[in-house]
């Protein structure tokens, strides 16, 4: 109905316009997606296919090597394995702080919340930059430890204000009333009721904190000096833009085919790194969205 | 005289009603002891070390033991010859960055809303979102990858029309330019996201107006949707002025090479060298510090600025 009837009225003008919009709109989509859908047709062709650069958008000539390659590289299973421990560590530190900070400022019974809200958001403005912080971290014996990796960043302001304003707004006062009288404390209230009615913020709260941790390299780069503790961006760093791979006394054929490789394995290596976070991301997109959209309420 | 009297009772009953309404929710202290034993350590401390900018920092004396010096490593940054560099490089660099990532979101965000397609209009939004979840390392990655003049396809591309290869990494005037628009390429969609939600919260009987009146989509879009997103516009604007100087040192990092250093050294990465790999500790900190009052200064002023023309201010 209504599509009918704006469809009558809409002048060419209007037309032009919104076809011309729909052009834009496909020319974005295509500049976003072809350089993904690049790197993944690149990493499933042949290591001679991708180095005579044949490949343009389709796989040419198919072949797993370079993900062979990428699951023989011990550095990069180890890297694996460490953003695996950083991540799942790093997000149960993370979110527990923050709802442990977020719910007490959401209630209006907890005398001196305006206080505690200015001391946290005065954070956010001033800063007390890296050489201080690094001093810190040191004083605290945290360097070349994991916990560098899993402490001094381990709390968000804009992740509390968002978990405040969700606490705020879905857990009702009458509720909150009900159980004082029924002699209810604020932890049981918060294990029994509020947790359970906060799924879908401490799902976004975490899946926020799990990429960050996923993605980092600053952190490491700064406080880390084991190549064994390093996170899967170190050795994407090292292997991708610093270029270190192992060379040695080897033949000229051998080492054009182990160069060709090397490209190759590049491109899956930018793949698997990047599945975790791109095979959640549709089926979280909404939260985030929904999530956002707390935040920007703001109260 | 009488007056006085209750007011000051009225204030110790309060007084006496927050004291038992404290003791009565005594766990909310336990709760929040934790975090805030966070925020002191990792962000109280180190605000208070940057003292050592104004001291001799040494590792065994400590921040309080070091000696003063007042201004020595602010006067020693400002003589420095290369100062004037790392300012200009920053303040452009983000100059940049700012009128290419203000805007485009707002496109975006405008012409997604009226596109009515729901399956295009979902397509296009889940696509250019997506970016945004991919880390810093492999963005850097790709731009090396595919702007490489040996391998790269953006080079495969322009050889196939004629053009002859050109190193875009190690071309020091186009780094910006990669930086920028790469930036675009990944932040987008994201930052979209935040315009649509203004846009949907709309009052839909101003399009009804609209429509009766006989307005086109550009003259609805002028009068009513650029209108109904200034709020949200403005706070955005206003924050990323505030950082202007702090534009985003672990791309940055990455994308230096000793070709690309003369537009590619900024502040924070100069802190970075100065400080942790070279080890001159005071000094960096008094760059940094320097970095982060021009900043707090910038975020204030267009604060103000933003109130009195808008009316819309973060405080």
């Amino acid at each position: 109905m209504i599509y009918t009837s704006t469809r009558i009225k809409e002048s060419i003008v209007d037309r032009i316009f919104l076809i011309s919009l729909y052009v834009l709109l496909s020319a974005v989509l295509v500049v976003v997606l072809y350089p993904l859908v690049f790197i993944l047709s690149a990493s499933l062709s042949s290591p001679l296919a991708v180095s005579s650069g044949r490949v343009w958008l389709w796989p040419v000539s198919f072949s797993l090597d370079g993900y062979i390659a990428v699951f023989e590289n011990p550095q990069v299973m180890v890297g694996y394995a460490n953003s695996l421990f950083y991540t799942v560590f790093g997000t149960l530190i993370s979110t527990t702080l923050t709802v442990m900070v977020a719910y007490p400022l959401s209630r209006k019974t907890f005398v001196g919340r305006g206080a505690f809200m200015l001391f946290i958001v005065f954070t956010m403005l001033f800063y007390g930059g890296l050489i201080p912080e690094y001093l810190v971290t040191k004083q605290l014996g945290l360097i070349d430890t994991r916990w560098a990796l899993l402490l001094p960043k381990a709390i968000a302001v804009w992740q509390i204000i968002i978990a405040r304003t969700f606490f705020q707004f879905s857990i009702p006062d009458e509720l909150v009333e009900a159980s004082e009288i029924d002699g209810c404390s604020d932890l049981r209230f918060l294990g029994s009721i509020v947790l359970p009615l906060s799924k879908p913020i401490i799902a976004v709260t975490a899946l926020m904190y799990a990429i960050y941790q996923w993605n980092t390299y600053f952190d490491a780069l700064i406080y880390l000096k084991s190549q064994g503790l390093y996170p899967l961006q170190i050795v994407l760093r090292n292997i991708l833009i610093m270029n270190t791979t192992s060379g040695g006394n080897i033949e000229a054929s051998e080492m054009l085919r182990r160069r060709e490789l090397a490209d190759l394995m590049k491109y899956s290596l930018i793949v698997v790194a990047s599945l975790p976070v791109l095979v959640v991301y549709p089926f979280i997109q909404r939260y985030f969205v929904q999530g956002m959209l707390i935040g920007s309420i703001k109260g | 005289m009488n007056t006085k009297v209750t007011v000051s009772r009225e204030k110790n009953g309060l007084r006496r009603n927050l004291v038992k309404s404290a003791k009565r929710h005594w766990q909310f202290y336990i709760l929040i002891s934790v975090p805030v034993l966070y925020f002191i350590i990792f962000k109280y401390i180190p605000m208070f070390g940057v003292l050592i900018a104004f001291k001799d920092y040494n590792v065994i004396k400590g921040v309080l033991g070091s000696p003063w010096v007042g201004t020595k490593h602010f006067n020693l940054f400002i003589e420095n010859p290369q100062v004037w560099t790392l300012i200009k490089n920053t303040f452009l660099l983000s100059l940049y960055q700012l009128a290419v990532s203000f805007p485009l979101p707002i496109i975006l965000a405008l012409a997604l809303s009226e596109v009515r397609h729901g399956m295009f209009k979902k397509t296009v939004q889940m696509v250019t979102y997506a970016p945004y979840f991919i880390s810093t390392v492999i963005i850097v990655s790709m731009l090396i990858m595919l702007l490489s003049p040996r391998l790269g396809v953006v080079n495969h591309i322009l050889g196939a029309i004629g053009i002859p290869t050109i190193n875009f990494m190690s071309e020091p005037s186009m780094f910006r330019s990669i930086y920028v628009w790469s930036e675009a390429w990944q932040n987008t969609g994201y930052a979209a996201v935040i315009y649509l939600a203004a846009l949907a919260g709309i009052d839909p009987s101003l399009y009804e107006a609209a429509r009766v009146d006989g307005a086109s989509r550009l003259q609805k879009i002028i009068n009513i949707d650029l209108p109904g997103i200034l709020p949200t516009a403005s706070i955005i604007l206003i924050l990323s002025v505030g950082s202007i100087m702090s534009v985003g040192f672990e791309k940055i990092y990455l994308m230096q090479n000793p070709i690309n250093l003369s537009q590619s050294e900024v502040l924070a990465t100069y802190v970075y060298k100065m400080g942790l790999l070279n080890a001159n500790f005071s000094f960096a900190t008094a760059v940094g510090l320097f970095n982060s009052v021009i900043n707090l200064v910038l975020l204030v002023a267009v604060n103000k600025l933003s109130k009195r023309v808008t009316g819309s201010a973060l405080w």
